[in-house]
């Protein structure tokens, strides 16, 4: 089938382009020229001239042991947020693709976290774990437990980590999902025919055949961890306590508008920028070859 | 090596019942086809045997031990299925050894096993592809495999020819059939081809909405079909099947078409008795007082089909060795052997 459509003018089919070229320009690809130039120049305290200083911002941001700090932290965060997010999605899809009854309700539900605004969910966590508010943290302090995010930094990562994960369960549930019904039926049937229980059954048959998925899901995930979650990170621990969850993102905020440092912030977010344009660059050089089973 | 007993099966799926008490005694080595159109149960009973289904009463016994209640992991079967159910992330020799890993043979002996099936699938040149690999003939071959490797009790196999072309399934056929005989391995098959059924099945069981309409060998089938479902299904072109009523003494019987039949045996039932006749294509005789009006010629080389209708409306197929004797028009036929009565009602051979 032909689903190619064929323009006979050049006008129309810039018109249809057009809303979409303007919003991509305005709002990405001129932000992006003004960070890379801001990125190369360097203001006064006062802010009143500016002069070219090439890539030393760069070189600064590099030698810089805090922005070094926040790459480390910013490299925990992001990897537990991404296999905490794949594995509950995980678990949670098998246990759908199992039900029967309901399971349309369940679905639904499981998907409703995504449709949570950051700065929400965040809120929502707070009203959770908050030391004096928070049904939880409540609880906690009477168990006894030292619990307060507010001072304890492996506290603090622990919260936004688990928030942050909480928000991309349900978009990584709908793909598992999806993988998961598409396995043939057939397929594990013969495995349970030959002898292996639905344990070895996950590991040696569904696991290997859900891998693409969990490839791409992978990415995705790594490149919300890095950059998504600024939002969370603001409404809950503002990189704090003593920068425990300052990831790369929120430095990049905190050097711009509050020290306002702009040509070291734009640095840093050039280096961001290229950072997920080499995940992006994987992901679809995965997917193109992406094996078909 | 075992016998397969399958004792009063019935399965309900909600409200729908699909089979009605199915009786089956398999013997050690023997091969039982199942055959019957899509939706009589055939594949449902197939998997109540694996243990994919649980049926909603009776039971099954795998060499005298009861397995209704058993997964199918503990069943010591083996399943063939229609699209080969291969792993798909697996190599050819890993889908092969797969079953023996679990069950926790050594590397060598599962190496041996394997290269052995191979050797005798002549598959071994394809032990380290991946299925999509592989064509549907080598597919098949690789799924026979991984089913002989584990030396199981009991063959399943579900319709594992329908997606082959016409002539590899031919092949494929023959190839089963010899295989199952060498290895001597029980063996319950699916399909719903009756030429496969005919060709494969020491005994076959011919299904009808649930029921086991027949269970008895190809040729007793095809020579006493035990009612008028088993007579249509089993034979290409099918049996003809025409109204008539039961002549005083039931020597013979009157045709609705015109014209009367009479019987080597006289057949129980008053004179007057609503009665089915059936006679096959190829045991009609040329000459006679009943005209067919011939609508279609179909010559095959060594044998022509005729088909047209009697007077009576009813449609009637005649087959002759080498070309056709009319071309069109009107043929006189009448039948003088190989007649198959059966009750109008019940549909019962009489």
């Amino acid at each position: 089938m032909r689903k190619n459509v064929i323009f006979r003018g050049k006008l129309l089919p810039l018109l249809l382009l057009l809303p979409q070229l303007v919003i991509t320009g305005l709002f990405f690809f001129w932000p992006a020229g003004q960070a890379i130039w801001s990125s190369m120049l360097r203001e006064d305290a006062f802010g009143l001239s500016s002069n070219f200083v090439g890539l030393e911002n760069f070189t600064d941001v590099i030698l810089d042991p805090t922005w070094r700090a926040a790459a480390g932290t910013t490299a925990v965060f992001a990897f537990s947020v991404a296999i905490l997010a794949l594995s509950v999605a995980l678990l949670l899809a098998v246990q759908a693709d199992k039900a029967i009854r309901g399971s349309s309700l369940y679905k639904t539900l499981l998907i409703w976290p995504y449709a949570v605004a950051p700065a929400v969910a965040a809120v929502l966590w707070l009203f959770l774990f908050h030391p004096q508010i928070g049904l939880i943290g409540r609880a906690l302090s009477t168990a006894q437990i030292a619990w307060d995010y507010r001072l304890n930094g492996g506290q603090a990562m622990l919260l936004v980590i688990v928030a942050s994960a909480w928000k991309q369960v349900s978009y990584n549930f709908i793909f598992f999902l999806a993988g998961l019904q598409s396995i043939p039926k057939s397929v594990l049937e013969a495995a349970a025919i030959d002898g292996a229980r639905p344990v070895r059954r996950f590991w040696t048959v569904v696991f290997p055949l859900l891998s693409p998925t969990s490839f791409f899901l992978l990415t995705v995930n790594l490149v919300y961890a890095f950059f998504d979650t600024f939002g969370v990170i603001h409404a809950l621990t503002q990189g704090g306590p003593a920068k425990a969850t300052e990831t790369l993102i929120y430095k990049v905020y905190i050097d711009g508008v509050e020290n306002l440092n702009l040509g070291s912030s734009a640095a840093q977010s050039v280096i961001l920028m290229l950072i997920v344009i080499a995940m992006t660059v994987v992901q679809f050089r995965f997917i193109e070859r992406k094996v078909h089973y | 090596m075992a016998t397969l007993t399958l004792n009063d099966i019935r399965k309900s799926f909600g409200s729908t019942t699909v089979l009605h008490g199915i009786n089956l005694d398999i013997a050690e080595g023997e091969m039982v086809v199942i055959v019957g159109a899509s939706g009589c149960g055939k594949s449902t009973l197939l998997r109540i045997a694996a243990g994919l289904e649980t049926p909603t009463s009776g039971t099954v016994r795998i060499a005298d031990r009861d397995v209704t209640e058993l997964e199918p992991a503990d069943r010591d079967i083996a399943m063939v299925f229609q699209n080969y159910a291969l792993y798909p992330h697996m190599t050819v020799f890993d889908n092969m050894a797969y079953g023996l890993k679990i069950r926790g043979m050594t590397r060598d002996a599962i190496r041996q096993r394997v290269e052995e099936a191979a050797g005798l699938l002549g598959i071994t040149p394809l032990l380290s592809r991946r299925p999509r690999e592989l064509s549907g003939g080598q597919r098949q071959r690789v799924a026979m495999g991984r089913a002989i490797v584990r030396e199981p009790k009991l063959f399943l196999f579900d319709e594992p020819l329908s997606n082959l072309d016409a002539k590899l399934r031919v092949q494929m056929r023959a190839e089963i059939r010899r295989l199952q005989r060498r290895l001597g391995v029980t063996s319950l098959f699916v399909t719903h081809d009756q030429v496969e059924a005919m060709t494969l099945g020491d005994r076959l069981v011919v299904m009808n909405q649930g029921r086991a309409a027949q269970i008895a060998t190809p040729m007793e089938i095809f020579a006493k079909p035990a009612d008028t479902y088993v007579a249509a299904f089993i034979g290409s072109p099918s049996m003809n099947l025409l109204r008539a009523t039961l002549d005083d003494g039931g020597r013979s019987a009157t045709l609705a078409a015109g014209g009367s039949v009479s019987f080597d045996e006289p057949r129980p039932g008053p004179a007057g008795q609503a009665v089915i006749i059936g006679i096959r294509p190829e045991h009609v005789t040329l000459g006679g007082e009943l005209p067919v009006a011939i609508e279609l010629v179909e010559p095959l080389g060594s044998e022509t089909v005729l088909h047209g209708t009697l007077p009576s409306g009813e449609a009637m197929a005649v087959r002759v060795q080498g070309a056709a004797p009319v071309n069109g028009g009107s043929m006189p036929v009448s039948f003088t052997h190989s007649i198959h009565v059966f009750d109008a009602e019940t549909g019962k051979r009489i």
